[in-house]
C-alpha cells in the first residue's frame, strides 16, 4: 500500500455503464483518479471524432491527393512559380477552376477575364453554400465562415447526408466532425497539388489504381444513399439528362446551375402540390 | 509571366471563389426560410450530384459514347451503384468502383 495515493472517489466510478469509465486498479495509478479519467474521456471522443472525420473524408482523399498531383504537375508546366502554385491551392481550394487557370496564365489572358472565368465556374457552390444553410443554422458566425471557405462539390455532397441525420446539427462533436471533414479534404489537396509540383517529372500511372474513378464513384455512392422517393429518381435522371444535354451544346459553365435550378423548382412545386 | 502578376490573380480569385460560398450560408442562417424555399433547397444535392455525375458517365471527348471500349465509366457505374445500394456505404463502394476499374483495366491490357 506504500504507492498509493489517496484519491477522490467519484460517484460515477461505481456506474461502470457510463462511458468513458471503467473500472480500474486504484494500485496502478499514483495521479488522481479524476484527471485521469478525464483525460482518457478527451482522448476517447477526440479520437471518435477523429476517426469518424476520416471515414467519411476518406473518398475525398482518394478523389484529391490524384487530381491535385495532377493540377501541381500542369501548374509546373504552365510556368507558375511553386509558391503561386501552392498558393492557390490553400487560399482558393477549387479544383476545377485551378485547373482552368492554370490552363489559361500561360495562353496570355488578361488576369480580369481569368477571375470572372473563375467566379462563373464557382458559382454553383453558391447555390451548395445555400442549400447547407438549413444544416449549420445553430453555428455562430466564425463557425460559418470557417466552414464555408472549403465548401467545394465533394465536401458539399459529403455534408448533404446530414440531412438525413438530424433537422439541425447541434451537438458540438458533429461540428467538430463536419469542419475537421472540411479540413481533411483541404488538406489531401494541397498535399496533391505539393507532390504534382515538387515530383512532376514522376507522373505515376493514376488510372492503372482507377484513381479517375474515385470521384465519380462517390457521388454516385452519395446520391444513391440519399434519394428515398421516387420524385427523387424522377428529378435526378431529369438534371443528368439536362446538364448533359447542355453541356452537349456547348452552355459548359452553366449546365449544372441550369439544370439544378430547373430541378429542384420542379421538385419544390411537385411536393408542394402533394402537400395540398 | 510575371508571378508578382499573377500572385495578384490568385488572390481575385480567392475572393470570387470564397464570397459566394460564404454570403448564401451566412445569410440564410440567420433568417427563417419559408418551408417553399426550404424544400427547395432540399434537392439541390441531389440535382447537383447527378447534374455533375451524367456527363462524367455518358460524354467521352464531349460526345456521348456508352461503348465498353471507349466509356468504361458508365458500365462499372452500375455494379458500383447496386454496391452503394446494397451496402450504404461511402467508402465501400468508392473502393470497389475503383477495384473493378483498376481489374478491368489489367485484364483488358
Amino acid at each position: 500500500m506504500d504507492d498509493f495515493i489517496p484519491v477522490k472517489i467519484h460517484p460515477s466510478l461505481f456506474y461502470s455503464s457510463q462511458k468513458g469509465y471503467k473500472k480500474i486498479n486504484f494500485s496502478d495509478y499514483n495521479v488522481s483518479f479524476i484527471d485521469s479519467t478525464k483525460k482518457r474521456c478527451h482522448t476517447l471522443i477526440k479520437k471518435d471524432i477523429l476517426v469518424n472525420a476520416f471515414k467519411q473524408a476518406s473518398p475525398i482523399i482518394f478523389g484529391y491527393v490524384p487530381i491535385g498531383f495532377a493540377y501541381g504537375v500542369l501548374s509546373q508546366e504552365a510556368g507558375l512559380s511553386m509558391q503561386n502554385t501552392m498558393i492557390m491551392s490553400l487560399i482558393v481550394f477549387a479544383g476545377s477552376s485551378q485547373f482552368i487557370a492554370v490552363g489559361l496564365f500561360p495562353a496570355g489572358i488578361t488576369p480580369v477575364s481569368i477571375i470572372i472565368t473563375t467566379f462563373i465556374v464557382n458559382l454553383r457552390h453558391a447555390l451548395m453554400s445555400a442549400s447547407l444553410s438549413p444544416i449549420v443554422k445553430t453555428w455562430n458566425k466564425t463557425e460559418i465562415a470557417a466552414f464555408a471557405f472549403e465548401i467545394t462539390d465533394e465536401t458539399f455532397a459529403v455534408h448533404s447526408l446530414r440531412y438525413n441525420e438530424v433537422e439541425n446539427i447541434d451537438n458540438n462533436h458533429l461540428k467538430i466532425e463536419m469542419l475537421l471533414i472540411n479540413l481533411i479534404a483541404q488538406c489531401s489537396w494541397v498535399l496533391g497539388s505539393w507532390l504534382g509540383c515538387s515530383m512532376g517529372q514522376l507522373i505515376s500511372n493514376v488510372k492503372a489504381y482507377g484513381l479517375d474513378f474515385a470521384l465519380p464513384a462517390m457521388f454516385i455512392a452519395l446520391i444513391i444513399m440519399q434519394v428515398n422517393n421516387l420524385l427523387q429518381v424522377v428529378l435526378l435522371i431529369f438534371a443528368g439528362i439536362i446538364s448533359t444535354s447542355l453541356l452537349i451544346s456547348g452552355i459548359d459553365q452553366w449546365n449544372v446551375i441550369l439544370a439544378t435550378i430547373v430541378c429542384a423548382t420542379i421538385g419544390a412545386c411537385v411536393e408542394k402540390w402533394i402537400k395540398k | 509571366m510575371d508571378q508578382k502578376i499573377i500572385f495578384l490573380t490568385i488572390i481575385g480569385m480567392a475572393l470570387v471563389t470564397y464570397i459566394p460560398r460564404l454570403l448564401p450560408v451566412m445569410w440564410l442562417s440567420s433568417r427563417d426560410i419559408p418551408s417553399f424555399i426550404v424544400s427547395w433547397l432540399r434537392f439541390v444535392p441531389t440535382s447537383v450530384l447527378a447534374a455533375m455525375l451524367f456527363p462524367s458517365l455518358f460524354m467521352v471527348d464531349n460526345k456521348i459514347d456508352i461503348t465498353f471500349n471507349n466509356n468504361l465509366f458508365f458500365w462499372v457505374s452500375i455494379p458500383t451503384a447496386l454496391i452503394a445500394w446494397k451496402t450504404k456505404s461511402l467508402f465501400g463502394s468508392v473502393l470497389a468502383g475503383m477495384l473493378f476499374i483498376a481489374i478491368i483495366r489489367f485484364l483488358v491490357i
